[in-house]
């Protein structure tokens, strides 16, 4: 049949045409295990980087307002998709440095997270407060979880978002003083269950196994934390009233427990208006010290290995990164890497930790076993450093 | 309450409060809103964890009150006082700046670095 004929010569022609892209790909070959972005926040763009060999492969602009942004990475590490502050979506392709795909999904939002799946990703929104699910292949919106409370559903801001397993999130409100956890195992049909938490909560962080989740608190001296395997024994205070009879100090910048710092079964916390950083043993919830820091600190991280924690500051003292000890709980380094250090990522396995200097224009590369300085690669004004090992992680 | 006793003392005509400041010093200024106040206001001062901080958000505001948010924060609220980092005149021009539209972040003055820096 002449219809038939038609169709096996289409057929043929798209063969070619396949085998003929197949033999000439459009990039080159390589993994992209050890690679990552960097936010280039006045800009509103980013950076592609490679960790082995410490330098940029190229950048994608015109991704809309990126003061706050965050980034997470599907499970195959090939895409970022990254939250903008203006609400944009955007899904970033690293071996073609390009815009895969790019929605505006809310008014003003402040990051989001992916599921244990790598399916889904949700989106945390100040305005309108409430999370909304999208498709991660296609960012189709799946599911719009507003963040009513009250008599007259008021809506408050979400923060502390972070991915639980089961496709499950859990994320805190900061108006409502409430932590809520939504299942997302049917995206049609999420269920959410509701925590009165400790006042404010501000940011929180998950353990890696996804089981604590302890949110700061702007309200008040303390944290909240949810055992959400026993979440029927609802949130608890951890660390009630630790600044008792201080005047807490102005707080120029809000302290992130997302970039957790849990490190020999403890948890490594940034205190709210004061010049410390707090360490509770996980479990026993007990106190186990309180370590002087050289100002507010905003960034409280892990070394991979749990060895060391270091830590950034709040502006105006913000040219400064510390690191701790944590065996003894006390600081065994005080760098100076540049002005406006706004946030910090280890490689992999920890072996260096890349530094944004916002106001100097660069990222600053340090070895970690001698915190000497490796290397310095220019971004501008570059603020959030994010690897595709986040991709396999809870909580990232 | 102590702090608002002490606001009177801060409402004052906004054009009388000492010289506008200096080329340099607007600068560090337009940077520093931008920047820092921008990690709640947002960049673009469209809004964040604070308010947005645009003409049309500030049309109505008295400036006196602004300025009195800038200097001694707002209890209760996120919003720090800045009272030490900035004289009242400067933040007298942020407000000023900030109710026709904010200039763009010229970027951070030329670096003095420090001889500890490694």
């Amino acid at each position: 049949m002449p219809g038939s004929k038609v169709k096996r010569a289409a057929l043929t022609v798209a063969m070619l045409l396949l085998s003929a892209c197949a033999s000439q790909p459009p990039v080159a070959l390589r993994g992209t295990g050890d690679l990552g972005v960097i936010v280039e926040r006045a800009t509103g763009r980013l950076q592609v980087i490679e960790t082995t060999q410490r330098r940029a492969l190229a950048q994608v602009s015109g991704l809309g307002d990126l003061s706050h942004a965050s980034v997470v990475f599907s499970r195959d590490s090939r895409y970022a998709y990254v939250f903008g502050r203006d609400g944009g979506l955007t899904k970033v392709d690293l071996l073609t440095a390009t815009i895969a795909n790019r929605v505006v999904q809310a008014g003003n939002a402040i990051g989001g997270a992916i599921s244990q799946d790598g399916r889904i990703l949700v989106a945390q929104n100040y305005e309108p407060g409430g999370i909304k699910a999208f498709d991660a292949g296609t960012l189709e919106l799946l599911a719009d979880v507003p963040a009513a409370y009250g008599p007259d559903g008021k809506r408050s801001k979400v923060v502390g978002l972070a991915d639980l397993p089961g496709n499950r999130f859990v994320y805190s409100l900061f108006d409502a003083n409430e932590i809520r956890v939504t299942d997302l195992s049917d995206p049609q049909h999420p269920k959410t269950e509701r925590y009165p938490s400790g006042k404010q909560p501000y940011d929180a962080l998950v353990t890696p196994d996804g089981r604590y989740y302890i949110a700061g608190l702007f309200g008040e001296d303390g944290l909240s934390m949810l055992d959400l395997w026993h979440a029927e024994k609802g949130v608890r205070t951890i660390l009630p009233g630790y600044g008792r009879g201080e005047q807490a100090l102005p707080v120029y910048k809000m302290p992130h427990l997302r970039g957790w710092a849990v490190a020999g079964g403890r948890a490594y916390l940034p205190a709210i208006g004061r010049h410390e950083v707090l360490v509770v043993e996980l479990g026993s919830w007990k106190e186990i010290a309180r370590i002087p820091v050289k100002s507010q600190p905003v960034f409280v991280m892990a070394r991979p290995d749990g060895r060391e924690v270091w830590v950034n500051f709040a502006f105006p003292d913000n040219g400064w990164v510390q690191v701790i000890d944590t065996i003894q709980n006390n600081i065994v380094d005080t760098l100076q890497p540049g002005r406006a250090i706004l946030h910090m990522e280890f490689a992999p396995k920890g072996e260096e930790v890349w530094v944004s200097a916002r106001d100097d224009n660069k990222v600053v590369i340090y070895g970690t076993a001698k915190r000497d300085k490796r290397a310095e690669l220019p971004a501008a004004s570059p603020s959030g450093i994010f690897f595709t090992s986040r991709a396999f992680r809870t909580g990232f | 309450m102590l702090i608002a006793a002490f606001l009177p003392a801060l409402v004052v005509p906004v054009h009388a409060q000492g010289p506008a400041p200096d080329d340099k010093r607007q600068r560090e200024l337009v940077h520093m809103v931008r920047q820092d106040c921008g990690s709640c206001h947002g960049l673009t001062l469209q809004g964040g964890l604070g308010p947005a901080l645009t003409p049309a958000a500030l049309r109505g505001k008295p400036s006196e009150g602004l300025v009195a948010t800038i200097i001694g924060g707002r209890p209760g609220t996120p919003m720090p006082p800045f009272r030490g980092l900035i004289e009242e005149s400067e933040a007298a021009w942020v407000v000023e700046r900030l109710l026709e539209g904010f200039p763009a972040d010229g970027g951070p003055q030329s670096a003095q670095r420090t001889a500890g820096t490694r």
